[in-house]
């Protein structure tokens, strides 16, 4: 908004001296407050990030030696339509082994202690979706295992 | 474009095009990708189907249902409310006292009522005549239930772990015999049940493309007698009966 004019439209006398004498001596007073708050504020920004109410997404790295199917930053920005337009050819036109298959994901991305995906908060899929608060229900029919888990789960 | 997206856009190009001189992250991503080739899928030429042999199938012999369950990730011990995408089914002529056992799935109809009646287009038919559910559409709503004359279809009431990472299944969603559907698209050329029955050495069920004149299939239902489950219904169901 606009600061409020006097009736007159023009400022009143004297005003622009007086303004420019105030200007000085407020920024001697601001001045060291903004510095330390920039300095505290440099102190304090590790340790907020590391232990916050909203765990940090903590990404296990995928497994060594594999490469994913497109650059990171567009897995992240795109990967749900990856999923989501590929499931529908697989589903119902029975296309199976595709580029981007949740199947896929799960076999590079499980984690190295659970074998899954979604098996802890730390795991691959489960760690961004809980910062981002999105709620998927792919793990309610798909499992978050990789294959050699399943088979192992299966043997014991 | 502004100076700064121009830049943002120039440097992207860049960075894609060029990691190192001669390599381009695409070629890295393809050639390190192991699915190279995804499969055909399904094709309108095919019409999968079963033939069961009810006079090779034993009373009591259930080794086609524990096959499906332990392929699908289904409930080893049925409860009541368990999924059963297979079943056996005693019948009894009361006049003659002939009885016969017959194992009972989805039929996997050309006319299939399920589809008629969903809602919201989740029960489908592929073009290769299997009748699915797509989960991701399924509200749950059990229509096709009510729809299917052979109680073909089972609905999810409680959630559900350790799926197989093949068979995806999960509460709130109905669900039937998917002809192995993850095994054909493979390239498979049978399903759990008939893989077991013939392991075991019943050779009732005969799996293959009702369409392909050459297969098993087709060469005995032309040599022998076979019956539709309801045949008044002119469901022209994928799995044909002999012997009942």
């Amino acid at each position: 908004m606009a600061p409020p004019r006097s009736a007159f439209g023009a400022s009143p006398p004297g005003g622009r001296p007086q303004r420019t004498g105030r200007a000085g001596s407020a920024a001697s007073a601001w001045l060291p407050r903004v510095l330390l708050g920039l300095v505290l504020a440099g102190c304090l920004q590790p340790v907020v990030a590391g232990e916050g109410r909203t765990p940090r997404p903590v990404v296990e790295s995928a497994t060594a030696g594999t490469q994913c199917v497109a650059p990171p930053d567009v897995m992240r920005r795109e990967h749900m339509n990856f999923l989501k337009h590929q499931r529908d050819d697989t589903v119902h036109g029975g296309i199976r082994g595709a580029k981007f298959s949740l199947k896929g994901c799960i076999e590079c991305h499980a984690g190295q202690q659970t074998g899954s995906v979604n098996g802890a908060p730390t795991n691959f899929c489960v760690s961004c979706h809980s910062y981002a608060a999105v709620k998927i229900d792919c793990f309610g029919c798909h499992t978050g295992k990789s294959g050699a888990a399943v088979a192992q789960g299966g043997a014991k | 474009m502004s100076r700064r997206g121009f830049l943002g856009v120039a440097a992207a190009g860049l960075a894609g095009v060029m990691l190192a001189p001669g390599i381009r992250l695409i070629e890295i991503a393809q050639a390190a990708s192991p699915a190279a080739t995804p499969t055909a899928g399904a094709s309108p030429k095919v019409r999968w189907g079963m033939l069961i042999d009810t006079t090779k199938c034993a009373s009591g012999c259930t080794d086609c249902v524990t096959a499906c369950n332990t392929e699908n990730g289904l409930d080893p011990k049925p409860s009541p409310t368990s999924s059963q995408w297979i079943r056996k089914v005693e019948i009894k002529e009361i006049r003659t006292g002939r009885a016969s056992s017959v194992p009972v799935m989805c039929q996997h109809c050309a006319e299939p009522p399920c589809v008629d009646v969903c809602p919201t287009g989740a029960s489908f038919k592929r073009a290769d005549g299997i009748v699915l559910v797509d989960r991701h559409t399924c509200i749950g709503c059990r229509y096709c239930m009510m729809a299917c004359p052979y109680k073909a279809r089972s609905f999810v009431h409680e959630e559900l772990s350790d799926q197989k990472p093949d068979v995806p299944r999960g509460k709130g969603c109905v669900e039937s015999c998917t002809l192995c559907v993850h095994r054909i698209d493979k390239g498979d050329k049978t399903t759990a049940c008939a893989e077991a029955c013939t392991k075991a050495g019943h050779g009732a069920i005969v799996f293959g493309d009702l369409n392909d004149p050459a297969s098993e299939i087709s060469q005995r239902v032309r040599e022998i007698q076979t019956t539709q489950l309801r045949a008044d219904l002119k469901l022209d169901t994928g799995v044909r009966y002999h012997g009942i």
